[in-house]
């Protein structure tokens, strides 16, 4: 078994899988249940200023959507941080992290966008010995409304104060959680760097209506008729929050600032993913609340299986694909390949024809027999086949060696050169 | 109860009536709403699928499985009732395992086709069970059809004649319509009164007429029908039951498997007799409802004899495997030579191989093949031609096709279009 112990930022855990700040983080009943699973660290649900708690709906607060057999895909909610009063919660966070001293315990925090907010609530779980802080600016409802979570997590400015009075006013710590809901994701990384973050986590919650309801014309969840954008999250995520820990991961200007993955962590694959792309650890809760704790028993082993295979450390694994993103202008161009159909395992279900034929490049021909098979003439390589082919590895895209002839160019397969070089380039053609 | 499957002779209730009851439930229960929706997302909606080319009635498979899969199992129905007005039926019926589901490419890729016919059955049972009819007809074309036969194939036609806006009637010599829906196949494959439910729901297209009681030859001729209607119909089937010419067939207890079986389709269970060793002869989807009926009525020994080898049965390997798990012992490659018996039969004497055995037998049922008995019009080798001037032909009694309730379906449909086509002019 690979040592999967972590040290993130200096908090240490005995694997990289943390519970996201969220509803299964909201008291020491769930967390202790979590930490018994195994789970390595949680971040706990996001206490507020002292004061009359945070009201919630008591109406559905998730809304979700559905694979087959109601395998869920995607989940919303609108539900708020903690409404339990914040001394329960200090004194819980108390208790469990002195019972649990190997695991992390992080907090997660929103108040007022004001210094004294930020200085009070940081002196108030100084007594806790909670490892560390983090300052959710990423929920995108109800509190967004009051100038909090995304409100701010939008506007970089904020982000870099608050992290300033947060460094300033407390030695623990701190993770600035990111908002995707905006349209450069490296502009508030850089701005919590800017302000003194040890680490930024990603992604929170996306804005979004899960499904309407078609005969209350209303968004779902509905409350009394009514409905509102939630927080999206869960596997159909997942795709977007890799391409922006990729996207901080290899900016120059944060580049090697500690990331903790969120966003669709479902499997041990999921994490490995995020891990690869540049993440520290990574967080997860919508795989938790579909299926319980248990499911970090099989991220454990699956990620501990994967790094004996590989022969790697957990540390290797970080990062490790980072310098493989790249940007389009520097993709080779001269590299071919053409779909290639295993007829042997080819079941005859004439997807990959009807998607080339109708959507794509009239790439694949169909016999009479219903033998399916690649048109190398007219294959531009766009892997749609593939994709849409229901049987795994049947139809695979080949590799042309250097030299030879592309049938449908006509032209060899040459040496690596990118569109900051090709002759249609007119910014090329200028110089 | 008295009465076991240890009793000698042909004797009812062998079972508790409770047991029987159960035997005879729908052997393939219903889709719930959740497993309809699990298995309809199995299709990969395959181009030109062959599914859909294997279906008799060229039904649109792959679309009504995306129907069903999101949410609209009414329009599944639609899509599926538009090409076979029988699909309820057929979708218990159809030995599927030898047709869509043979060529399914998920069957072809594991085992394990998408189960298309009871998809089929959950989309029709529901707009059924809505009490909707979701077709019209067409303005009155003031034509005036007789359909002689009210089985899948003469119903089919019936009821796309009224569609096109003809006036039909239906000419049936038995008391029910619906043919061997009514009078054949198993009766756990279409239970509570299916086949019945079904021809009502047909019916309310309107515009035909039903005439029971009425036999072709006897209370009405051809002639005569030809002299009164525009064009006829005939889906007469196969009346007619072929001999064993073996010694000892007149025995008493040795019986026709069609006649067993529609009786017992009409009879309450319990009262249905049944013998203690019971041998059915042939090989066909009649020898194994026979087979299969006797077991679950309570028969201690039931075998089922084949002329041929396994492989050239009719009966697919799928019933075949049926038949051995409701414990009919099959034996195959054995010819009858005589029964054997005083007055009633006692046993039956086959050969095998050039060796020759004997079967201990209170019940002997025949089920070598059906065989059109009389052809008003002119013949296609053993079957009627399709079409004599304003006279059509379809269905079992019919040249071409197998014969199956969906080919039928496919075949009185198709009359009805080329009918109508003709007597709106549009072709001769």
């Amino acid at each position: 078994m690979a040592n999967l112990s972590s040290d993130f930022i200096g908090i240490k855990s005995p694997n990289p899988f943390w519970l996201a700040s969220a509803p299964p983080t909201d008291k020491a009943y769930n967390v202790e249940r979590a930490y018994e699973a195994g789970w390595g660290g949680v971040v706990w649900k996001t206490l507020g200023s002292e004061g009359p708690p945070v009201v919630n709906v008591s109406g559905p607060r998730y809304g979700a959507i559905w694979g087959a057999d109601r395998r869920l895909l995607g989940l919303n909610n609108i539900e708020l941080i903690t409404d339990r009063p914040l001394q329960v919660n200090l004194d819980e966070i108390k208790m469990v992290k002195r019972k649990w001293r190997d695991r992390a315990l992080v907090i997660s925090l929103m108040v007022p966008c004001d210094e004294e907010s930020w200085k009070d609530i940081l002196h108030r779980i100084e007594d806790t010995e909670a490892d560390g802080v983090e300052l959710n600016f990423g929920c995108p409802h109800g509190m967004a409304e009051r100038g909090m979570g995304s409100a701010v997590g939008q506007v970089p400015e904020y982000i870099e104060m608050v992290t300033r009075w947060v460094k300033k006013h407390s030695r623990m710590p701190c993770i600035v959680k990111l908002t995707p809901n905006i349209s450069d994701i490296r502009k508030p990384a850089e701005a919590a760097h800017r302000g003194g973050a040890d680490a930024v986590s990603l992604i929170n919650t996306i804005n979004s209506i899960t499904s309407v309801d078609l005969d209350l014309f209303a968004p779902q969840p509905t409350i009394d008729g009514k409905g509102t954008h939630g927080g999206y999250c869960g596997p159909a995520v997942k795709p977007i929050a890799l391409n922006m820990v990729a996207e901080i991961a290899r900016n120059p200007l944060t580049r090697g600032l500690p990331i903790s993955g969120i966003g669709g962590v479902t499997t041990w694959r999921d994490a490995a993913e995020f891990l690869a792309l540049g993440a520290g650890n990574v967080q997860v809760c919508t795989a938790a609340m579909t299926y319980g704790f248990k499911v970090v028993q099989e991220m454990i082993s699956g990620l501990s299986e994967y790094l004996d295979d590989k022969g790697i450390a957990l540390s290797d694994l970080v990062g490790r694909a980072t310098p493989n993103v790249t940007d389009w202008q520097f993709l080779n161009l001269n590299y071919v390949t053409k779909a290639q159909i295993n007829q042997d395992d080819c079941i005859k279900c004439g997807r990959c024809y009807a998607a080339c034929e109708d959507t794509s490049h009239q790439a694949i021909a169909m016999s009479p027999d219903r033998t399916f098979t690649v048109k190398d003439e007219e294959c531009v390589a766009c892997n749609l086949c593939v994709n849409v082919c229901p049987v795994d590895n049947c139809i695979t895209m080949v590799e042309m060696p250097k030299g030879a002839t592309d049938p449908r160019t006509g032209r060899q397969v040459g040496d690596y050169a990118n569109w900051t070089t090709h002759p249609n380039n007119p910014s090329v053609a200028a110089e | 109860m008295t009465n076991s499957p240890l009793t000698p002779g042909i004797a009812a209730a062998r079972l508790d009536p409770a047991t029987i009851q159960a035997n005879f439930a729908d052997h393939i229960p219903a889709f719930d709403a959740h497993e309809a929706r699990v298995a309809a997302d199995r299709c990969y909606f395959c181009h030109d699928a062959p599914c859909m080319t294997a279906c008799p009635t060229s039904i649109d498979i792959p679309l009504f499985i995306r129907q069903i899969a999101t949410g609209t199992p009414d329009a599944a129905a639609r899509t599926i009732l538009a090409q076979n007005i029988m699909g309820g039926m057929c979708a218990r019926v159809c030995p599927t395992e030898t047709l869509c589901e043979e060529v399914c490419v998920r069957e072809v890729a594991e085992g394990k086709p998408v189960e298309i016919g009871r998809l089929q059955r959950f989309a029709t049972d529901g707009l059924m069970a809505k009490g909707v009819h979701p077709f019209t007809r067409a303005a009155p074309t003031g034509k005036r059809v007789a359909v002689v036969g009210a089985g899948p194939a003469g119903l089919s036609a019936a009821h796309r004649l009224a569609m096109k806006g003809h006036e039909v009637t239906v000419f049936e010599r038995k008391a029910k319509l619906g043919g061997l829906n009514e009078y054949g196949l198993a009766a756990y494959k279409t239970t509570e009164d299916f086949a019945a439910r079904e021809i009502d729901w047909l019916l309310q297209i309107g515009g035909i007429t039903v005439k029971t009681g009425v036999t072709l030859g006897v209370d009405v001729t051809l002639a005569g029908l030809e002299a009164d209607y525009d064009a006829v119909f005939l889906g007469i089937g196969l009346a007619g039951v072929n001999a064993l010419n073996a010694p000892g067939e007149a025995l008493s207890g040795v019986m026709n498997a069609v006649d067993f079986i529609a009786g017992l389709r009409q009879a309450d269970l319990a009262t249905v007799a049944v013998g203690r060793d019971v041998v059915v002869i042939g090989g066909g989807m009649t020898a194994v409802d026979a087979a299969v009926q006797s077991k679950l009525l309570g028969a201690e020994n039931v075998t089922m004899v084949y002329r041929g080898p396994k492989e050239r049965m009719s009966a697919s390997l799928y019933e075949q495997e049926h038949a051995t798990s409701a414990g009919v012992k099959i034996i195959y490659g054995a010819a009858p030579v005589r029964m054997i018996g005083q007055g009633k039969v006692e046993g039956v004497e086959f050969t095998k191989g050039g060796e020759s055995f004997t079967l201990k037998a209170d019940q002997v049922f025949k089920a070598i093949g059906q065989a059109l008995e009389g052809a008003p019009i002119a013949q296609e080798g053993k079957k009627l031609a399709k079409r004599a001037g304003k006279v059509w032909a379809g269905g079992d009694c019919a040249s071409g096709g197998e014969d199956l309730t969906v080919t039928a379906v496919a075949e009185g449909r198709d009359a009805a279009e080329e009918i109508h086509a003709v007597l709106m002019g549009a072709v001769r």
